[in-house]
């Protein structure tokens, strides 16, 4: 099934201390996520499962993890390059992109997620 | 030999905690005791790029070269640039902005800063409402009610809570977290939300809807606003506005949810307005939750220098600035940025995709002491000094307070400083010969 929601971006404290070790696999563990309120990611999968987030901007694999302060139809992926492979690039005039606010599609797949090296290397 | 170092600065956040114990032992930091999870990674640290790097293919592996090769690589790179792009300066002191801002000019570059991704819509906002604001410590001395508003200190600035805005104890606020009432508005129920004692669930994207109708009933227009705004009940926010009119000294902290969503710097424009007009009944202010600590002091540096804050396009000879069509993602999205130099920031990781495709294009130079996504697609790569660590100097506190840095432990490699000397005086020579 695809669930529709509104995707936001944003900060998370391993996201922080992770953040000067981005080849790391702690900072792959930190960012490449999409937190979705317990019933939501339940029609999806298990958490830990993997999960294919889509916007006309682009596609990304991330791990399905589950927040219960997210209400219905509202996804978060923290700041970082997974998220930002699907983020809105318009700057709607004042110089800043679409980080929260995207609509998005989210599925289960059997994908796994890319490294960050693999991530970048798709934009080469 | 052991040293310790008492009342140092972090160089994370826009906190700038001050009262940091550090442990040095040769020249190795081995704890940074008062600093919270993400301050204490920064300060100890790990393993660094060692030596200067470069590549002519983006896809080829990287062969280490000495710092003159690099640093005249990277000249010559941005000297044969039309529309050089300058992008980052979060973490480094103030001392490197003016540099740069140097190089910028010389270069007829764009220079911007992490801002642009950050509050850069809270500085239009400024300019269109000024802003009613205070020191930290005015906040942490005299506040009995503290707003954040599309901002989640428990994450992004973990001491901030403590130290300034909701359980700190100060002159006229001795009885801390009990003397404060604590009001959160986003999206979701954040753990600051958790914490607070009012939650406002406000829908993606209606924050101008949800503070024009606060503005709305504090002007006793209380009747045309409907029975639900953005999500939120108009129950809930005439309570909010009685909360905030019994206040003796307000204060709202605001962070991405405000720039980030839609309507972005209008956002803030009428937050400040909200707050302007708050005024009436006690004292209020509002203040940006700034990210990296010293991403102020740039705004501060680029002002007082070319009399903009971030985004200032050099290409006409004299400074020009308009977001929307200077910033850094303005110029990546129209693929006009012919050459970049990424510096204490990393765009590969921060942009849009669509803007990260553009630099794998063109010749991108890195300055940073770690590798990360801009590494990927750079073609020359320096290694630096941390600055705040190894580096003194000046930086300033998200409400503005100039603090000067001491250098912890000696660094093991050259600072951000002397690297963009000699890039500069290596493009004065590149353009005159």
């Amino acid at each position: 099934m695809t669930l529709k929601v509104t995707l936001i971006t944003g900060r998370t404290i391993n996201q922080g201390a992770t953040i000067e070790n981005k080849t790391s696999s702690d900072y792959q563990e930190a960012t490449a996520y999409c937190e979705l309120n317990s019933k939501e990611a339940g029609s999806l999968g298990k958490p830990g499962s993997h999960v294919r987030v889509k916007t006309p901007h682009g596609d990304v694999v991330v791990k399905l993890k589950e927040n219960n302060g997210n209400p219905d139809g509202i996804a978060f992926i923290p700041m970082g390059p997974w998220a930002n492979a699907v983020v809105d690039p318009d700057t709607k005039g004042c110089g800043m992109p679409g980080f929260k606010g995207i609509p998005a599609e989210i599925e289960a797949t059997g994908d796994r997620i890319l490294l960050m090296k693999e991530l970048i290397a798709r934009y080469k | 030999m052991s040293n310790v170092i008492t009342d140092a600065l972090c160089p994370f956040c826009g906190c700038m905690c001050d009262d940091i114990t550090v442990v040095v032992e040769n020249n190795k930091i081995i704890e940074a005791k008062h600093a919270c999870k993400i301050g204490a990674a920064k300060i100890m640290g790990h393993h660094r790029i060692k030596a200067p790097m470069m590549r002519k293919d983006k896809n080829a592996d990287f062969k280490e070269v000495s710092y003159d090769e690099a640093i005249n690589e990277a000249a010559r790179m941005l000297a044969n640039s039309k529309r050089p792009l300058m992008y980052g300066w979060a973490s480094v002191l103030c001392e490197v902005h003016k540099k740069g801002i140097l190089l910028a000019e010389e270069l007829g570059a764009i220079i911007d800063n992490t801002a642009t991704v950050c509050h850069g819509p809270s500085t239009l906002a400024v300019h269109e409402k000024g802003l009613p604001t205070s020191t930290l410590g005015q906040i942490k001395n005299r506040a009995d009610v503290v707003v954040f508003w599309g901002s989640n200190p428990v994450h992004a600035h973990p001491r901030h809570m403590g130290r300034y805005s909701v359980f700190a104890k100060g002159f006229f606020s001795e009885k801390g977290r009990r003397g404060r009432k604590i009001i959160v508005v986003d999206v979701r129920k954040t753990e600051t939300a958790g914490m607070a004692d009012e939650y406002i669930q406000v829908q993606q994207g209606s924050d101008y809807l949800v503070i024009s109708a606060l503005r709305a009933i504090l002007a006793g227009q209380a009747a045309v606003v409907p029975d639900t705004v953005g999500g939120v009940p108009k129950e809930q926010l005439v309570k909010l506005v009685d909360t905030l009119k019994a206040a003796r000294f307000g204060a709202i902290f605001f962070g991405m949810g405000l720039t980030q969503s839609m309507s972005r710097y209008k956002n803030i424009d009428n937050a400040i307005s909200l707050t302007t007009e708050l005024n009436s009944f006690g004292k209020h202010v509002i203040m940006p939750m700034r990210g990296h600590y010293n991403v102020t002091g740039f705004g501060q540096v680029c002002a007082w220098e070319t009399g903009y804050a971030t985004a200032v396009d050099f290409a006409r000879g004299a400074p020009y600035y308009n977001p929307g069509e200077t910033a850094a993602n303005d110029v990546l999205t129209r693929k006009e940025t012919d050459a970049a130099m990424i510096i204490a920031g990393d765009a590969g990781a921060h942009f849009p995709a669509n803007s990260v495709r553009h630099l794998a294009k063109i010749p991108v130079v890195q300055i940073d002491p770690y590798w990360n996504p801009t590494t990927e697609v750079a073609n020359v790569v320096i290694p630096v000094a941390i600055c705040g660590v190894e580096v003194e100097g000046t930086a300033y506190r998200m409400d503005g307070v100039s603090l000067r840095y001491r250098k912890m432990i000696e660094p093991t490699h050259p600072t951000d400083l002397e690297i963009l000397e000699k890039i500069t005086k290596r493009v004065i020579e590149i353009r005159g010969e």
